[in-house]
C-alpha cells in the first residue's frame, strides 16, 4: 500500500514530460524556452543595469560585472592563448553565462509552484536539446576557428605527432560534442531528480545540503563547459612546430 | 511511473530531440551577439582603458624614479668633487701661507744677520780707531816726556 503510493509520488516527478508547442509542422519543448526566456531576460536586465553608467571608478554592479568579465577573460586567455582569445571571448563568456544562469536558475527558483498543463519548468540545461545545441555550437566554432586561423593546415592537427593518431582524432570530433552535451545534461538532470525525490521523501531540512551540493555542481558544470569549449578552440588554433 | 517514457517514445521522453535544438542554438548565437554589444565590449573598453591608465602611470612613475636616482647620483658626485676641490684649495692655501711664513722668516733672519754684521764691523772699526788714537796719544805723551827730560838736562 505504502509502496504503491510512493510510486505514484515518483510518477508525480514527471520525468520526460514536456509542454509541447506546435508551430506548423515543428514541435518545441515549451518549458525549455519559457524558463530560458525568463532567466536570460533577468540576465540581460542585470547586465544593462550594471553597464548603464560605466565609470572609471567602478561601483556596485559595475564592479561585479567587471569581475565577471575579468574571470571570463582569464578563462579564455589561458585556454585559447594570447593571440586569438579576443575573438572568442564573447562566445566563451556567453556559454559560461548561459549555462551558469540556466543551472542556478533551475536550482534556485521554485518552478514547481507554477503549474503547467504538461511537464514542468526547470533548468533549460536539463533538456537534451539545449545541451546538444550548445555542444554542436562548440564543435562548429572550433572547426571555424581552426580553418579561419590556419586554413587547410588545420587538418595537420589530425596527423599531428604521427599519422597513427588520425582515427582517434576523427573519433574525437564525435566524442567531444557527445561528452560535452551528456555531461551537462546528466549532471543537471540528476541534480534536479535527486532534489525532487528527496523533497518528496523528506520535505524538511534534509534536501538542503543536497540543494547546496546542486548549486556547487551547477557552477562547476558551467565552468567545465566553458573551459572545455575554450580548450577545444585553443587546440584548433594552436600552431604545431 | 518513473521510467515510463524514458527511451524511444515517440511522444515525450528524456531523449526527445526535436526543433527545440536548432532554435536553442539560434537563441544562443543571438545571445552571443547581444551580450557582446551589451556586456563584453563596453566592460572590456572600460577595464582595458583603466589597465592602460594604470600601466602608463606605473611606467611614468618608474621613469621619474629612475630620473630622481640619476639626479641623486649626479648631485652626490658633484658634492664629492666640490669636497675634494675645497680640500685642495685649503691645502693649497696652507702651503701658500707656510711658504710666505718661511720667506718672511728668512728675510727677517737675513736682515737681522746683516744688521748684526754691520754692527760688528762698526764696533770693530771704532775699536781699531780708538786703539790708533790711544797709541797716538801714548806716542805724544812719550815724546812729551822725552822732550821734557831732554830740556831739563
Amino acid at each position: 500500500m505504502f509502496f504503491n503510493s510512493l510510486l505514484t509520488n515518483f510518477a508525480a516527478l514527471e520525468v520526460g514530460q514536456h509542454l509541447y508547442w506546435q508551430i506548423g509542422n515543428i514541435r518545441l519543448h515549451g518549458q525549455v524556452f519559457l524558463t530560458s526566456w525568463i532567466l536570460l531576460g533577468a540576465l540581460l536586465v542585470f547586465i544593462s543595469l550594471g553597464t548603464k553608467k560605466m565609470e572609471n571608478d567602478p561601483k556596485g554592479l559595475q564592479n561585479l560585472l567587471e569581475f565577471l568579465w575579468d574571470y571570463i577573460r582569464d578563462l579564455a586567455r589561458t585556454q585559447i592563448g594570447e593571440k586569438v582569445y579576443r575573438d572568442w571571448m564573447p562566445f566563451i563568456g556567453t556559454l559560461f553565462l548561459f549555462v551558469f544562469v540556466s543551472n542556478w536558475g533551475g536550482a534556485l527558483i521554485p518552478w514547481r509552484l507554477i503549474k503547467l498543463p504538461s511537464g514542468e519548468l526547470g533548468a533549460p540545461t536539463a533538456d537534451i536539446n539545449t545541451t546538444i545545441a550548445l555542444a554542436l555550437l562548440v564543435s562548429l566554432s572550433y572547426f571555424y576557428a581552426g580553418l579561419s586561423n590556419k586554413g587547410w593546415r588545420y587538418f595537420e592537427y589530425y596527423v599531428h605527432p604521427t599519422p597513427i593518431m588520425l582515427p582517434f582524432k576523427i573519433l574525437e570530433d564525435f566524442t567531444k560534442p557527445l561528452s560535452l552535451s551528456f555531461r551537462l545534461f546528466g549532471n543537471i538532470l540528476a541534480d534536479e531528480l535527486v532534489v525532487g525525490v528527496l523533497v518528496f521523501l523528506v520535505p524538511l531540512i534534509l534536501p538542503i545540503p543536497v540543494m547546496f551540493l546542486g548549486l556547487f555542481t551547477s557552477a562547476i558544470q558551467a565552468l567545465i563547459f566553458a573551459t572545455l569549449a575554450a580548450y577545444y578552440i585553443g587546440e584548433a588554433v594552436e600552431e604545431h612546430h | 511511473m518513473l521510467a515510463f517514457n524514458f527511451f524511444g517514445a515517440t511522444e515525450g521522453g528524456l531523449f526527445d530531440i526535436n526543433a527545440t535544438l536548432p532554435l536553442m542554438a539560434i537563441q544562443v548565437v543571438a545571445l552571443t551577439y547581444i551580450l557582446n554589444s551589451l556586456f563584453f565590449k563596453p566592460v572590456g573598453n572600460v577595464v582595458e582603458k583603466r589597465e592602460k591608465f594604470v600601466s602608463n602611470n606605473i611606467i611614468e612613475a618608474k621613469n621619474k624614479l629612475s630620473e630622481v636616482k640619476k639626479l641623486e647620483a649626479d648631485l652626490l658626485t658633484q658634492l664629492q668633487s666640490a669636497r675634494t676641490e675645497a680640500q685642495k684649495i685649503v691645502s693649497e692655501a696652507e702651503n701658500e701661507s707656510d711658504k710666505l711664513y718661511k720667506e718672511a722668516l728668512e728675510l727677517a733672519n737675513n736682515e737681522a744677520n746683516a744688521s748684526k754684521e754691520k754692527a760688528r764691523l762698526e764696533i770693530e772699526s771704532q775699536t781699531s780707531a780708538a786703539r790708533d788714537q790711544l797709541s797716538k796719544q801714548a806716542d805724544d805723551i812719550s815724546e812729551l816726556i822725552v822732550n821734557r827730560l831732554i830740556l831739563e838736562k
